[in-house]
C-alpha cells in the first residue's frame, strides 16, 4: 500500500469535497474539515504502528519516474524524524482547526477558501518531509508558501498584507539560494555517472571543499531563514502577529521544522564536510539565537510577538542540539521539534483565544485573567512552563538531552545555552504575572471562559505535553536509532567520559 | 533491597493535588479534609518505610524502586528511580510529618478563604514534589523535585497574587531559584562529561577517578544550586518577600522543608565535596556568610514573618555551614536540619496564630502584652524560643552548639574564624529571637481598639503544641547514644577518630551560653525595660536602616542586574528592528533601484550599517573562538 501517497491524497480530496459543497450546504464545511484532518491523523497513526524503529533505511518507499530526462522522480520515504514530523504535522492539524473554528469568519476570501488552504498545506506539510528526491522536496519547500502566504493575508490581523509579502520574499530568497545549490549538485551528479536528484546517490559527490562549502551555504541560508536563526529571523515575529492563531502554529509548530529537518537531512547528509567547517559559526549563531530571542521575548510588548521570540530562542536549542553532534545533542533536538510543536501550539492557541475575547493582543491590556477565566488561566500558565522548560513536562526532556549533548563536546556553548532558562522564567513569568495576576484591570471584568469546544481542542496538547514530560520513551525509541546513524555517518562518535577518556589514554 | 511502596509516597499526594484541582469547585467541601488525609497517609508509609529500615542491619537498609526507563539516549541512561536511605527517611519523616500537622492547622487558618481548596491541592503537590526532592535516586530525578518544589513555593507564594506585590514577590522567588537551577544543570552535565552517570550510586562509585577539577566544578555548580533553593548568599534576597504566602506556607516551605534542600544536596553529594576541599570550602564559607547577614537583618525587622524569616536564613546557614565542615558536620547539619523543622515552623505557626487574632497585623511594633490573650501560642513559641537560642535541654542547644563545635575544631584560621563567626551568629539570634518575645508577647499592649486578640482554635493550636514537644525533646533524643550520628553514618561516613581539639564541647557551650545571656540580656533592656515606640524610629543608625533594607540585598540586585537586564533588553529591541531588520529593509530598498542606492549613501546610513557590521563581526568572531574552546 502506498501509505505516503495516500495520506497526502487524503486533504486534497477532502479540499475538493470542501470546494463542491453547494452554498447550502456551507454549514457543513467546517465538519468536513475536521473530519478530514482527522482521518489523516488516524491514517498516519496506523502507518507510524508498522514503522520498524530499529531499521535505519527509508520506509514506506515509493518511487516513481517523474521528469525522466532530468533524473527527476516522484519519491517518498520516512525515516524517524520525517516520520515525527508527519506525525506532528497531521497531530497539530485537527486541533488546529478545531481551535480556530471561527478564525476565517470575516477574512478576505470566506470560510471556503481558509479550509480549502488549510487542507492543501497539510497535504505539502506531508510532502516535505516526505521527499526523498531533492527536487521534490524544493517543489513543496517553495509550494508550501503559497497557501501560507494567502493564510495570512487573507485571514490576519494587523499588518497582514506587509507581513505576508515579507514572510513570502524572506522565504524566495533563501529558496533560491538552495536552488542554486540544488541544480549545482545535479551538474555535479551528472559528471559522476548519472544525472539524479536522488538524496541517498547525491550524498556520495565528490567535490572540492570550495564547492562542497557553497553548497552547504545555499542549504543552509535557506534553513535557517525558515527555522529561524539568527540573524535571519526578522520576518518570523511580524507574521506570526499578523497570522491567525491557527496558522501561527502551524507556521511556528511545522513550518519552521522543515529548517531544522533540512539541516538534518540535507546540510548534515549531503555535505559531511562542510558541517564540520562551518560548525562552530552555526553554534555560534545557535547560542546568540538562545539568548537574544530570549531577551527580545522578554522585551515584547505583544503576546503574540512575544511567542514567536520564545521560539527563536527555542529554535536556537535546537540547531545547537543538532551541530553538537552526539547522539544525546541529535536526538534531544528531535524530539525538541516534536515538543515545541505541541507547547507553542498550546501558547499560541490560549493566546489567540485571550485575544479574541479581549480584543486586543498587548499584554498591558490583560490583567486578573486567573480570577475571572481560571480555565484559560490556567492553561496559558501550563503552556508556558513548557515553554520554559519546567521538569516533568515534555520539553524539559529534549531541552536537557540537548544541553548535555552539547556540554561533552561544546561546553562553553552550552554554558551559555543554560542561562537561557533562567531567562525563560523571565519570558514566561511577566506575562503570566501581568496578564492571569494582580486586580482584574478594566475590560476584562466580563471575559468569558473556555467553552466546551476550546477544551476539547486543548486538552489533547496538554496530555501530550504532561505524558511525554514523564514518559518520553515510545517518542525516543524511535528517534534514538535514526539520530546515532546520522551522528555516525557523519564521522563522529560521542565523546567519552573524562573518567574513561583518561585511561583510554 | 527493592521496595514496591517508595512510589505511593509521591503519587499520592500527587493524585490528591490533581483531583482537587481537576475535581474543581466539586470537591470544596471535602478538598481540605482529604488533602489532610492523604498527607497523614504519605506519613504512614514513611512510617512503614522506617520500620523496615529499622529491622535491616547497617549497611542494608536503603531501599530501592525502579520504576521504569526516563531518558535512555546513547550512555545517557537516566531511570525513574527512587531511593529511600538513612539520610532522606529523615526527610521523608519530617516532610510528611510536619507537613500533616500544617494541613491540620490549614483547615482552620484557611477556613474564612474563598480558595481554600486550591490552597490544599497546592500544599498535596508540594508535599509531593519534596518527596520526589529527597526520594530521586539521580541527580536528574532530583531536579525535578527540586524545580517541582519550586513550582509549588512560586504558587503559593503568590496566592493571593491579586495583590500585585505578592505577584511580584512570587515571581522573584521562581526567578532566583531558576538561577540556582542552573548550577544544578551545568553540575549534572559536568557530571555526565566527566563520570558518564548521573545517579547518585554511580557518581559516588567514579568520583574517585575524577579529577579534583572537575569534581570542584560540579561542587561550585551544586553549591550554587543550594544558594538559590536555601535562601542562602548571595541568591537570598527572595526569601524575606517570600512571606507575602500564607503563613503556614511559610512555616512548611519556607522554614522548616524546602529551603533546606539545599543542605540535603550538599550532604548527599558528601562524595564530591569530601575530594574537592575548595568547593567544600565555600560551601562551609557561604553558610558563615549567610548566618551573620540574616541574623543582622533579623535584628532590624518589625514584621513578624520578616523577622522569622530572616532568623531561617540564618538558621540555614548554620546547616550549610555544617555541611561545609565535611565528615565531622554532615550528622550535625541534618541534626540541625530537622530540630530547626520543628522549632520554627511551630514559631511561624505562632505568628501565624497571632496574626489570625490581631486581623493579620504583622507589625511587632503593634502588638505586646499578648501572652495573656494567647497563653498556648505564648507557651509553644516561648517553648521554640528556649530551643533556637540553645538553652539547654531544649533542641537547639544540642544541634547549633555542635555545629559551633566542629567549626571551632576544623582547625588553623579557617576553624577560628568559621567558629567565631557561628558564635558571635549565636548571640545575636539571643538578641533577635528576644525581641521577637518580648515585643509580640511581653510589655504593654500597643495594638489598636479594633483588635480583639484571642486564643486560637484547637485545630491550630494542637499542632503547635505537638511541634513544640519536639522542640523541647529532640535534639536530646538525637543525641542520645549519638542516635542520628549512628543512624546517618553509612551514608555520610563520619570521621573515625577524634584529633586533638581546640574546643571542648564543655567549652563551646559555656561560651556560647555566655553570648546568648548577653544577648538575651540586652534585649531585654531595649524592648523590655524601655518603652517601644510604636511608630519605628527613624534617628537610627546607618547599620541599622541597612538592616531594615535587608543589607541593600535588593539595591545590589536591581543596580547589577535588574537595570542592566533591562537596559540590555531595550536596547536588544531597538536593534533588532533599527539594525537587523533595517538592514534587510535597506537591502529591500538596495533592490529597487539605484536612484534609491545613491540616495541611501548620502544619508550616512550605510555608514552606520558599516560600523555595525563591523562590530558585529569583531564579535561574532570572539564568540566563535569562545564557543569552540
Amino acid at each position: 500500500m502506498n501509505w505516503l501517497t495516500t495520506l497526502m491524497a487524503l486533504p486534497l480530496l477532502g479540499a475538493l469535497v470542501i470546494a463542491a459543497l453547494p452554498k447550502s450546504m456551507s454549514n457543513k464545511v467546517k465538519p468536513v474539515a475536521l473530519a478530514t484532518t482527522l482521518v489523516v491523523a488516524g491514517a498516519t497513526i496506523a502507518m507510524a504502528v508498522g514503522f520498524q524503529r530499529d531499521n535505519v533505511d527509508m520506509q514506506f518507499v515509493e518511487v516513481h519516474s517523474w521528469i525522466p530526462s532530468f533524473g527527476i522522480s516522484y519519491a517518498l520515504g520516512v525515516d524517524a524524524i520525517a516520520l515525527v514530523l508527519i506525525l506532528l504535522s497531521v497531530l497539530l492539524a485537527p486541533i488546529v482547526v478545531l481551535a480556530g473554528w471561527n478564525e476565517p469568519n470575516g477574512g478576505r476570501w470566506g470560510v471556503k477558501t481558509f479550509y480549502v488552504l488549510m487542507l492543501v498545506l497539510e497535504t505539502m506539510m506531508i510532502g516535505v518531509f516526505a521527499a526523498t528526491d531533492v527536487f521534490l522536496f524544493y517543489v513543496f519547500f517553495e509550494a508550501m508558501l503559497i497557501p501560507v502566504y494567502f493564510l495570512i493575508g487573507g485571514y490576519g490581523t494587523g499588518e497582514r498584507a506587509a507581513a505576508a509579502v515579507k514572510f513570502l520574499l524572506y522565504s524566495l530568497f533563501g529558496g533560491l539560494l538552495m536552488l542554486v545549490s540544488i541544480i549545482a549538485l545535479y551538474v555535479l551528479s551528472g559528471e559522476q555517472g548519472g544525472h539524479t536528484f536522488d538524496t541517498f546517490a547525491l550524498s556520495h559527490l565528490k567535490m572540492s571543499s570550495m564547492t562542497e562549502n557553497l553548497l552547504f551555504l545555499g542549504f543552509f541560508i535557506a534553513f535557517a531563514i525558515k527555522a529561524p536563526v539568527w540573524p535571519f529571523h526578522t520576518w518570523l515575529p511580524d507574521a506570526a502577529a499578523a497570522a491567525t492563531p491557527g496558522t501561527s502554529v502551524l507556521l511556528l509548530g511545522v513550518l519552521d521544522k522543515v529548517g531544522t529537518f533540512g539541516m538534518i537531512r540535507y546540510c548534515l547528509t549531503l555535505f559531511p564536510n562542510a558541517t564540520k567547517t562551518f560548525t562552530p559559526v552555526i553554534l555560534t549563531l545557535a547560542v546568540i539565537s538562545i539568548i537574544y530571542g530570549a531577551f527580545l521575548a522578554i522585551g515584547q510588548k505583544d503576546i503574540k510577538r512575544l511567542i514567536a521570540f520564545t521560539s527563536i530562542s527555542h529554535f536556537g536549542f535546537i540547531t545547537m542540539g543538532i551541530f553538537a553532534m552526539t547522539s544525546q545533542g541529535h536526538s534531544g533536538a528531535t524530539l525538541y521539534m516534536f515538543n515545541h510543536g505541541f507547547s507553542t501550539a498550546a501558547l499560541f492557541l490560549v493566546a489567540g483565544w485571550m485575544i479574541s475575547r479581549r480584543g486586543s493582543s498587548k499584554i498591558a491590556d490583560f490583567g486578573g485573567l486567573q480570577r475571572v477565566t481560571p480555565v484559560m488561566a490556567w492553561t496559558f500558565f501550563i503552556a508556558g512552563m513548557s515553554s520554559l522548560a519546567l521538569p516533568g513536562l515534555s520539553s524539559f526532556v529534549s531541552e536537557f538531552l540537548v544541553l548535555v549533548g552539547t556540554y561533552t563536546r561544546y561546553p562553553v556553548a552550552a554554558v551559555i545555552g543554560t542561562f537561557g532558562i533562567v531567562l525563560a522564567a523571565l519570558y514566561i513569568l511577566i506575562p503570566v504575572q501581568k496578564a492571569l495576576h494582580g486586580p482584574v484591570t478594566a475590560g476584562n471584568e466580563a471575559l468569558t471562559d473556555l467553552n466546551l469546544r476550546e477544551k476539547i481542542a486543548i486538552a489533547p496538547v496538554l496530555a501530550v505535553i504532561v505524558a511525554l514530560g514523564f514518559y518520553p520513551s515510545p517518542l525516543l525509541n524511535v528517534i534514538n536509532p535514526g539520530a546515532a546513524h546520522t551522528i555516525a555517518n557523519a564521522g563522529f562518535t560521542d565523546p567519552l567520559p573524562q573518567i574513561n577518556g583518561e585511561v583510554g589514554k | 533491597m527493592t521496595s514496591q511502596s517508595l512510589v505511593y509516597l509521591v503519587a499520592l499526594p500527587l493524585f490528591g493535588s490533581a483531583l482537587l484541582l481537576l475535581g474543581g469547585k466539586r470537591t470544596n467541601r471535602w478538598g481540605h479534609l482529604f488533602a489532610t488525609a492523604i498527607s497523614a497517609s504519605a506519613f504512614g508509609v514513611g512510617l512503614y518505610q522506617f520500620s523496615v529500615m529499622l529491622g535491616q542491619p547497617d549497611s542494608q537498609r536503603a531501599l530501592t524502586q525502579k520504576l521504569f526507563s526516563w531518558i535512555s539516549v546513547g550512555t545517557f541512561q537516566v531511570d525513574a528511580g527512587l531511593m529511600v536511605d538513612q539520610l532522606s527517611i529523615c526527610f521523608v519523616l519530617l516532610i510528611t510529618g510536619v507537613g500533616t500537622l500544617i494541613h491540620i492547622y490549614s483547615i482552620a487558618y484557611m477556613s474564612h478563604d474563598l480558595d481554600r481548596r486550591r490552597f490544599f491541592a497546592y500544599l498535596n503537590f508540594f508535599i509531593a514534589a519534596m518527596l520526589l526532592l529527597v526520594l530521586g535516586d539521580s541527580y536528574l530525578n532530583l531536579y525535578v523535585g527540586w524545580e517541582g518544589v519550586g513550582l509549588a513555593s512560586y504558587l503559593l507564594i503568590g496566592f493571593w497574587n491579586q495583590k500585585p506585590t505578592y505577584a511580584t514577590a512570587a515571581k522573584k522567588a521562581f526567578v532566583a531559584n531558576r538561577v540556582g537551577d542552573m548550577g544544578l544543570s551545568l553540575a549534572i552535565m559536568i557530571a555526565f562529561a566527566t563520570l558518564g552517570t548521573v545517579s547518585f550510586a554511580g557518581v559516588k562509585e567514579h568520583a574517585g577517578q575524577a579529577s579534583t577539577g572537575a569534581l570542584t566544578a560540579i561542587g561550585i555548580m551544586l553549591l550554587v544550586a543550594a544558594t538559590g533553593k536555601s535562601a542562602q548568599f548571595p541568591l537570598q534576597a527572595w526569601l524575606g518577600d517570600a512571606m507575602a504566602g500564607p503563613t503556614p506556607v511559610s512555616a512548611l516551605i519556607h522554614a522548616a522543608t524546602m529551603v533546606t534542600a539545599g543542605v540535603y544536596l550538599i550532604t548527599r553529594s558528601n562524595f564530591i565535596f569530601d575530594a574537592a576541599p575548595t568547593a567544600q570550602l565555600a560551601v562551609a564559607i557561604i553558610g558563615a556568610i549567610t548566618l551573620l547577614f540574616g541574623a543582622v537583618i533579623g535584628m532590624a525587622k518589625d514584621d513578624i514573618k520578616k523577622a522569622l524569616a530572616a532568623s531561617t536564613m540564618s538558621q540555614i546557614g548554620y546547616m550549610v555551614l555544617g555541611a561545609g565542615l565535611g565528615p565531622a558536620g554532615y550528622a550535625f547539619a541534618i541534626m540541625h536540619l530537622l530540630t530547626h523543622g520543628f522549632f520554627k515552623a511551630g514559631m511561624f505557626l505562632g505568628a501565624g496564630s497571632v496574626m489570625h487574632g490581631m486581623n493579620d497585623e504583622v507589625n511587632m511594633r503593634r502588638f505586646g502584652g499578648l501572652r495573656k490573650f494567647m497563653p498556648i501560642t505564648f507557651a509553644t513559641f516561648g517553648l521554640g524560643y528556649l530551643a533556637i537560642i540553645g538553652v539547654p535541654p531544649f533542641a537547639g542547644f544540642y544541634s547549633k552548639d555542635k555545629i559551633i563545635e566542629v567549626a571551632f575544631n576544623a582547625g588553623g584560621i579557617k576553624g577560628i574564624t568559621l567558629g567565631a563567626a557561628a558564635l558571635l551568629g549565636a548571640a545575636i539570634t539571643a538578641f533577635y529571637m528576644t525581641r521577637v518575645v518580648i515585643l509580640t508577647f511581653a510589655g504593654n499592649k500597643r495594638w489598636d481598639e479594633k483588635a480583639h486578640p484571642h486564643e486560637s482554635p484547637i485545630l491550630m493550636w494542637a499542632p503547635m503544641v505537638l511541634l513544640a514537644v519536639g522542640s523541647v525533646a529532640s535534639g536530646f533524643l538525637f543525641t542520645r547514644g549519638d542516635a542520628l550520628r549512628n543512624w546517618l553514618a553509612p551514608v555520610v561516613e563520619p570521621m573515625p577518630v577524634h584529633e586533638a581539639e581546640l574546643m571542648s564541647p564543655a567549652v563551646v557551650s559555656i561560651l556560647a551560653l555566655a553570648l546568648v545571656v548577653v544577648g538575651v540580656g540586652l534585649a531585654i533592656i531595649k524592648y523590655f525595660l524601655s518603652e517601644v515606640p510604636v511608630v519605628a524610629p527613624t534617628d537610627v543608625t546607618v547599620f541599622t536602616r541597612a538592616a531594615r533594607r535587608d543589607l541593600m540585598q535588593d539595591d545590589f540586585n536591581e543596580a547589577v542586574f535588574m537595570r542592566p537586564g533591562q537596559a540590555i533588553t531595550r536596547g536588544l529591541v531597538k536593534t533588532d528592528v533599527a539594525v537587523i531588520d533595517g538592514a534587510v529593509r535597506a537591502v529591500a530598498r538596495l533592490a529597487r533601484g539605484s536612484g534609491n542606492v545613491l540616495r541611501t549613501t548620502q544619508t550616512g546610513f550605510v555608514r552606520s550599517y558599516a560600523m555595525w557590521i563591523f562590530l558585529g563581526a569583531v564579535g561574532l568572531v570572539a564568540a566563535i573562538w569562545m564557543v569552540t574552546l
